[in-house]
């Protein structure tokens, strides 16, 4: 009782304090980031700041952006009213943002688009209360950037991704948390990508390798995803239909859509209640497919020494793949599963699975109406060259 | 030098005078020649730039500062908006097809936004709110934009941007109300980039090409000196962007030519929303590109629960139209520069897509 009173003072003097000086304190920060010059160091002074407008930097090089920490600076975007980010950088090279909480904005929390050397520290980009399909989509989004760093991330309530990283090359996403979003770490038609030691539970899915089609970078690819805690994620998927991740079941793990040469290995997968690691193709979305260029079928996976639970599941009932599994195993769930949705004229896809504890598997034969589900693995008895490790 | 010099003398008392001349002299000329080697220095206020003769709010132009307009206007929060370019003494606008003119170096594109106080009767006056500028320097354009004093005297330098309280009679006699947004001049670049360098926008042959005063534009500047490197026959080869409020232009090339203006600065090739894969610019003539069952990739909840960008004879299953008609700042397209929806312009894009063979 006494804790919730101390916080109660501690929340409303934040409040007085910013109520005066918000107006001022919005302007001077966002004069400071239009007029900033190359080589700056821009400091986010310490308490809670209120922004109606995106903060953007554009077309700067060797910028650090530095608050006082997570949780001492705060920048609420709680009534944004222009501006789909919170913040945005473009067009920019060697940029590093560390030590602030970002929060609520209306859509993205940070987007950087076309920044080559981009450095996340000790950020939490949050919606804060209940998770929601009103909040914004990706809590810290990446797209067509070279040289990402994300690191001791915090990403909570995310609508669609919390760490999403698109288009992009030269991606190390590590030591961040991930809860409450539909998807915890999404790497999206990204090549060379090292997601480790990362901690992502209670999201609908925790970790997506996807490739899709119609974007100008066609494909991913050398995607490690390693040393990981993907723990429960079984969330109800929240994300507004029509997107991608709106198809993901609750209770995913991993799931590697379309994408290759991918390797999922030492992770801890456990409690996912629907499925802990999913090799699916583009067509288990049942979307139309009209990009000639783009190959639907995952390529080149190789999921070994990883942990499963040993415990029963039961899977997801909103979602046709739980409902099928469910009739099918009960709740002795396979944890490795494969769509088995291949073309002929396509080289074999070439999926490997070595050494996982727990670690069943299931063929579910998509491609054929689930009808020929199998379980068993021999075929996937193969080893691929293994991805290099991050420095 | 002698006569010059014994002549100033006999009219002044003292050398001390003499001497002050000269160094005003000395000054003003290395001012003219440092001039032209220091870049363009944005001034404070917008009649520094003497732009306009006559009280500022007229906006009446001064000598080499020429009025234009375009076919297909962006939609702005229904504003209405004066355009212009100043051109150096002597130069000329370059003429280039599927791009923006190219105009030489110190030339200043100016914009300015306006409501009437009642848009039914235009005669009664007009609040000026923002004017922007858009000036060439070297090998880049840089955008800056100055926001009108309520006394409509000037405009001054805004950086940061700003949020300017109007209220107007719309065409229908229905009083509005808006907290206008000035953009800060990073959002600027957010509609005027192509492969992340700043440019023009409106200034193409497919937008300027038109009848003004019932004389063709570019004929015009062409017989006036102010545009060059085209001939003709190469004018009688512009497909200009229909007038979308035009009823008697076609649904599909009024449809086409809106989006082509409020979209495609973003949604293009080069564009900051390539992203996304949507492509609406004139020129594309693939469905897919132009949303035609196209799922989105990063919409979150701008989807609006819809599986298409554009489903085919349904409006109301086409996201592009979901976004048109939002106000969330999270959800609405364009992303800058809109607050209210334009009812016309959805009302065009709903029978557009209504229209199309499912």
């Amino acid at each position: 009782m006494s804790y919730l009173r101390v916080s109660l003072v501690i929340v409303c003097w934040g409040c007085a304090a910013s109520f005066y000086a918000q107006p001022d304190a919005e302007r001077a920060l966002q004069t400071r980031f239009v007029l900033a010059e190359d080589g700056d160091t821009l400091e986010l002074p310490a308490g809670r700041i209120e922004l109606t407008n995106t903060l953007w930097l554009d077309g700067k090089r060797d910028i650090l952006v530095r608050g006082a920490g997570i949780d001492r600076t705060i920048l609420s975007f709680r009534s944004q009213k222009q501006g789909a980010e919170g913040i945005k950088i473009t067009h920019a090279a060697n940029i590093v943002l560390e030590g602030f909480t970002l929060e609520n904005s209306r859509g993205d929390l940070l987007k950087a688009q076309e920044v080559h050397g981009l450095t996340l520290r000790d950020i939490k980009a949050q919606w804060t209360g209940k998770p929601r399909k009103t909040n914004g989509s990706y809590a810290l989004y990446p797209v067509q950037c070279r040289r990402v760093s994300i690191q001791r991330c915090t990403a909570i309530g995310a609508s669609d991704a919390g760490i999403y990283v698109g288009q992009s090359d030269s991606v190390w996403v590590r030591e961040c948390l991930a809860y409450h979003n539909v998807a915890g770490i999404e790497i999206e038609n990204t090549t060379n990508a090292w997601v480790w030691n990362n901690t992502v539970y209670d999201n609908s899915g925790g970790i997506l390798v996807f490739d899709l089609p119609d974007l100008p970078k066609k494909q991913g690819g050398r995607v490690l995803v390693w040393k990981n805690k993907v723990l429960h994620n079984n969330h109800k998927n929240f994300a507004p239909k029509g997107n991608i991740v709106a198809k993901v079941p609750p209770g995913t793990g991993v799931m590697i859509l379309a994408a290759r040469a991918v390797e999922v290995t030492e992770n801890a997968i456990l409690d996912n209640r629907t499925v802990s690691t999913a090799i699916v193709s583009y067509y288990i979305t049942q979307l139309p497919l009209q990009d000639k260029e783009y190959v639907p079928y995952p390529a080149d996976i190789y999921v070994h020494d990883n942990t499963y639970s040993a415990n029963k599941r039961m899977p997801t009932w909103r979602h046709r793949l739980g409902l099928l599994l469910w009739l099918k195993f009960g709740r002795r769930l396979p944890h490795i599963l494969y769509d088995g949705i291949a073309d002929e004229n396509h080289p074999p896809a070439r999926i490997c699975l070595k050494r996982n504890i727990n670690g069943s598997f299931a063929n579910v034969d998509a491609a054929r109406g689930f009808k020929n589900i199998s379980t068993n693995a021999t075929l996937h008895d193969c080893t691929l060259p293994l991805l290099p490790r991050p420095e | 030098m002698q006569p010059y010099m014994t002549a100033l003398c006999r009219s002044c008392p003292d050398r001390n005078k003499l001497a002050a001349v000269f160094i005003l002299l000395l000054s003003s000329i290395l001012t003219a020649f440092s001039l032209r080697e220091v870049p363009f220095k944005p001034e404070e206020r917008l009649s520094a730039y003497g732009f306009f003769l006559g009280p500022l709010a007229n906006l009446q132009p001064a000598e080499n500062v020429f009025s234009y307009e375009v076919n297909a206007p962006l939609f702005s929060d229904y504003a209405e908006k004066a355009r212009f370019v100043a051109l150096p003494q002597g130069k000329r606008m370059r003429f280039r097809l599927g791009e923006p003119f190219d105009l030489p170096e110190g030339s200043v594109i100016i914009k300015n936004f306006f409501y009437y106080h009642d848009f039914r009767r235009p005669e009664e006056g007009r609040r000026l709110v923002e004017t922007r500028l858009l000036v060439r320097e070297a090998d880049t354009w840089k955008a800056l934009t100055y926001v009108w004093n309520a006394e409509q005297t000037d405009a001054f330098l805004e950086v940061a941007g700003a949020e300017i309280p109007l209220t107007w009679i719309d065409n229908t006699g229905k009083r509005q109300r808006l907290s206008y947004q000035v953009p800060n001049l990073n959002q600027c670049k957010g509609c005027h980039a192509t492969k992340g360098q700043l440019v023009p926008i409106g200034l193409t042959a497919e937008q300027t090409h038109r009848k003004v005063s019932g004389a063709s534009q570019l004929e015009r500047w062409m017989t006036e000196g102010l545009l060059e490197g085209v001939t003709a026959a190469e004018l009688a080869a512009v497909t200009p962007l229909a007038d979308y409020d035009d009823p008697t232009s076609s649904l599909e090339s009024r449809a086409r030519a809106y989006l082509h203006a409020n979209c495609a600065h973003c949604h293009h090739p080069h564009g900051s929303a390539n992203t996304s894969g949507l492509f609406l610019e004139i020129t594309q003539t693939d469905p897919l590109r132009l949303g035609v069952l196209k799922p989105p990739v990063a919409a979150g909840r701008g989807s609006g629960n819809r599986k298409y960008s554009i489903t085919p004879g349904k409006p109301s299953e086409s996201i592009l139209l979901y976004r048109m008609e939002q106000n969330d700042p999270g959800i609405r397209m364009p992303e800058l520069g809109r607050q209210l929806a334009h009812r016309e312009g959805i009302e065009l894009i709903r029978q557009w897509i209504l229209q199309m063979a499912s």
